[in-house]
């Protein structure tokens, strides 16, 4: 009901006010030889931005600041008693008087007092609400009005839409940026709570990972070392590239040098659904299928390989990343100028030579860009390893055993009663901070590369 | 070298009746097209062409845009293959033997007859890497001297050596326009081609990368044969002793230059020549 009112409002006011800017600079150009800076579209669009932002504005600070402003109202209307206590009791008391006066059922008796507060409530809402329409709609009315008064032939009501739609672009890309920024510190003033328990030296070069749950027993801290986990990580991450790289270039390469386009219009597609898998899915194939068969497949050549371990999952993320690579690969190739191809062979290079020695190397730059990319995606991969890996946190060399990665670790340690003040917990932040440097890291260098072979043709 | 069994072929084949028989024993022919054509799908580009092309001269192709040229220059060194549903038929002759047939190499023929492309086109590697590459492909030189000695030789016969002699190790693709198309003719001389075949080799350069152009033209001339499409009357009547006119997927009129551009028979040649159409 409410949000109606309000998109009514807003619509009304975009309507009107357009129409009166266009209409209004169309009278002036009209008869007269004066000519419009600006065509009367923008005048409409300028005065609409007039109208609508403000009260746009209006709203949006009464949606911000509402919740508070009712409970205090609430409080205040309530026995001075209520407010003295836990901040938790109080936040029941005013969910109690909102659920009276919405008309749901409360447990037990509703006071006297409740009673009272909610009906005071409950016309303060309506009155507030009307206040905030009301305002939004004069504010509205006053922007169309000063907007209309300053409608004139040479008014630069084009340059001024285009500064709005500037800053409307910025914002957005500002918001980007902002979430990307409060991710980080959030998880960094919670990653450096947990270097108050544990000495960064330790978190990053120790060799033992054993965070001991304090429901366990012992009380103590446990042990936090970085590195069983980080070498499970680059371990499963270098067998999926040594995987899904191969393959995917080379279906990338067959794809775009060699295939028909009816062969390649089916292709693509199908391994292009590869990528949209859900990765749990992935797990699943890596526990029930690919594990055995690799343990089978060792058995058969006498090699101990167990079923989940570090190649499992490296071998299904490989799988699972060889689209990612094969389309970026494609794009990349496609995108060599077809005057280099036709060069070479018009030397007399057979296909596979000049696909060796020009296209390639003059891809090389973009598909680094996209290994890497690739790369970041396989370090962050957390569902096949959970299910495929062993999860066994140990620094081991084979990749034939268990092993574990920083990913599976943040699971284990969030998963069931987190407690967030416990290095137990805190210790995912530390390992996601770490997760998310490599990547960034990673990212910054692929597309610094891939940026660079762009440059290269024009 | 192929020079003596393309004399003896020639007398046994139909004469280009422009030719006088004086020029003949100079100029036997080394291609020879009867009845080409090529579809790009369903659509018709060429419709039966039939033409000799003469030992160590220039011939040019002239006419406007979308006439064929280029899909008939592809035809001799069979690069409409790389296109995707062109279907060339009629016969092409390389010194009496058909560059269609089955049992040809596509790769050998590309290493006999070369070619230049319209915009320039170095591959991303050093000016010594990017003449070296043909060689390197068809096994040309024995040893590093050898390589060497031809990206060298190359490099002079294309008039670039000079220029380019105290950064061989540099991209190619740092040169200025006119020295890259000259790479690009060095690239192609390298692998030892009999026949050059260059699709508007000036058409993106200024007038004096040009005039350079068109004298290595001429004097690659003594040694090769060349084939050259271009859209300058001028540079036809400069650089080439033969001239083929096409018109719309058919070749119109061909022959000598002066006469085609003195006084050509038909009409269309005439209004072509005379600007009035294209
Ligand atoms: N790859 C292709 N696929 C389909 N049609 C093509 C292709 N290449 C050329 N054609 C068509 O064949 C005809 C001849 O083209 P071609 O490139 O040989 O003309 P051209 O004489 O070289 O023209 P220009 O002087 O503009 O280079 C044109 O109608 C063109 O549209
Ligand atoms: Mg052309």
């Amino acid at each position: 009901m409410n949000a109606l009112v309000i998109a009514a409002l807003l619509l009304v006011l975009l309507t009107v006010s357009y129409q009166v800017g266009w209409s209004r600079s169309r009278k002036l150009a009209d008869g007269k030889d004066t000519r419009l800076h600006s065509r009367p579209i923008y005048h409409g669009v300028l005065a609409a931005l007039f109208a609508v932002l403000p009260a746009i504005v209006i709203i949006g600070l009464w949606a911000l600041f509402s919740q508070s402003v009712t409970n205090s109202f609430i409080l205040a209307q309530l026995p001075a008693e209520v407010a003295q206590q836990e901040p938790f009791a109080v936040q029941s008391a005013i969910a109690r008087v909102q659920a009276i006066a919405s008309g749901y059922g409360v447990i037990g008796e509703p006071t006297a007092a409740e009673t009272a507060a909610a009906s005071a409530y409950a016309s303060f809402q309506q009155l507030s609400f009307l206040g905030v329409i009301a305002a939004a709609a004069a504010l509205g009315a006053g922007g169309l009005f000063w907007a209309q008064r300053r409608i004139a032939p040479r008014l630069r009501a084009r340059t001024e839409v285009e500064i709005f739609v500037r800053l409307a672009l910025i914002a957005c890309s500002t918001v980007a940026i902002l979430t990307t920024l409060g991710i980080v510190l959030s998880l960094l003033a919670d990653a450096l709570r947990f270097f108050s328990f544990i000495n960064p030296l330790d978190f990053f070069f120790g060799t033992t990972w054993n965070p001991r749950f304090q429901s366990a027993g012992t009380g103590s801290a446990g042990e936090y070392g970085l590195l069983p986990l980080l070498w499970g990580t680059v371990m499963i991450s270098i067998i999926a590239m040594l995987v899904a790289v191969p393959i995917g270039l080379m279906s990338a390469i067959y794809l775009s040098q060699y295939a028909h386009e009816r062969v390649r219009s089916v292709v693509k597609p199908i391994i292009e659904i590869l990528a949209g898998i859900p990765t749990i899915v992935y797990g699943f194939f890596a526990l029930v299928t690919v594990g055995p068969f690799l343990s089978g497949l060792g058995e058969a050549i006498g090699i101990d390989i167990r079923a989940t371990s570090a190649l499992t999952a490296g071998v299904v993320m490989g799988i699972m990343i060889i689209p990612f690579i094969s389309s970026l690969s494609d794009d990349i190739l496609g995108q060599v100028p077809r005057t280099m191809r036709d060069g070479s062979l018009g030397l007399g290079a057979t296909q596979s030579e000049t696909i060796r020695k020009v296209l390639l190397p003059a891809a090389l730059p973009g598909v680094v860009g996209a290994v890497l990319l690739a790369v970041s995606r396989a370090i962050g991969e957390t569902m096949i390893v959970v299910l495929a890996a062993g999860n066994s946190p140990v620094l081991r060399a084979n990749p034939a055993e268990p092993t574990s990665t920083v990913t599976v670790s943040i699971v284990n340690q969030l998963t069931g009663d987190a407690d967030f003040t416990s290095p137990q917990s805190l210790v995912a932040f530390a390992l996601g901070l770490t997760l998310f440097a490599m990547t960034l890291l990673l990212n910054v260098l692929a597309l610094y590369i891939v940026r660079k072979f762009r440059e290269q043709y024009e | 070298m192929d020079v003596l069994a393309g004399k003896v072929k020639v007398t046994s084949k139909t004469l280009d009746q422009t030719m006088k028989p004086a020029e003949l024993m100079d100029h036997p022919i080394r291609l020879s097209a009867r009845d080409v054509t090529v579809h790009y799908g369903e659509k018709q580009a060429l419709h039966g062409i039939s033409i000799d092309i003469p030992d160590r001269a220039v011939t040019s192709f002239i006419g406007p845009s979308g006439c064929g040229k280029s899909t008939f220059l592809r035809c001799i060194n069979r690069m409409n293959d790389t296109i995707e549903g062109a279907k060339v038929g009629g016969k092409i002759e390389l010194d009496g033997e058909d560059i269609y047939s089955p049992d040809l190499d596509v790769v050998e023929l590309r290493a006999r007859v070369g070619m230049v492309f319209q915009k320039p086109n170095p591959f991303p590697k050093s000016i010594y890497d990017n003449v070296a590459y043909g060689p390197r492909i068809h096994g040309l030189a024995k040893s590093k001297a050898d390589l060497d000695e031809i990206v060298v030789s190359s490099l002079r016969k294309a008039g670039l050596f000079e220029e380019v002699k105290d950064r061989l190790s540099e991209p190619g693709t740092g040169l200025s326009g006119g020295q890259q198309q000259r790479l690009c003719i060095a690239r192609a001389i390298a692998v030892g081609p009999e026949v050059i075949l260059m699709d508007e080799p000036c058409s993106a350069l200024d007038p004096i990368a040009t005039a350079i152009i068109e004298e290595l033209i001429d004097e690659l001339r003594e040694n090769y044969t060349i084939v050259i499409v271009t859209h300058s009357m001028q540079q036809a009547a400069r650089v080439s002793q033969k001239t083929a006119f096409f018109h719309l997927g058919n070749l119109i009129e061909h022959g000598d230059t002066e006469d085609i551009f003195t006084n050509p028979v038909n009409k269309q040649t005439q209004d072509y020549i005379m600007g009035r159409i294209g």
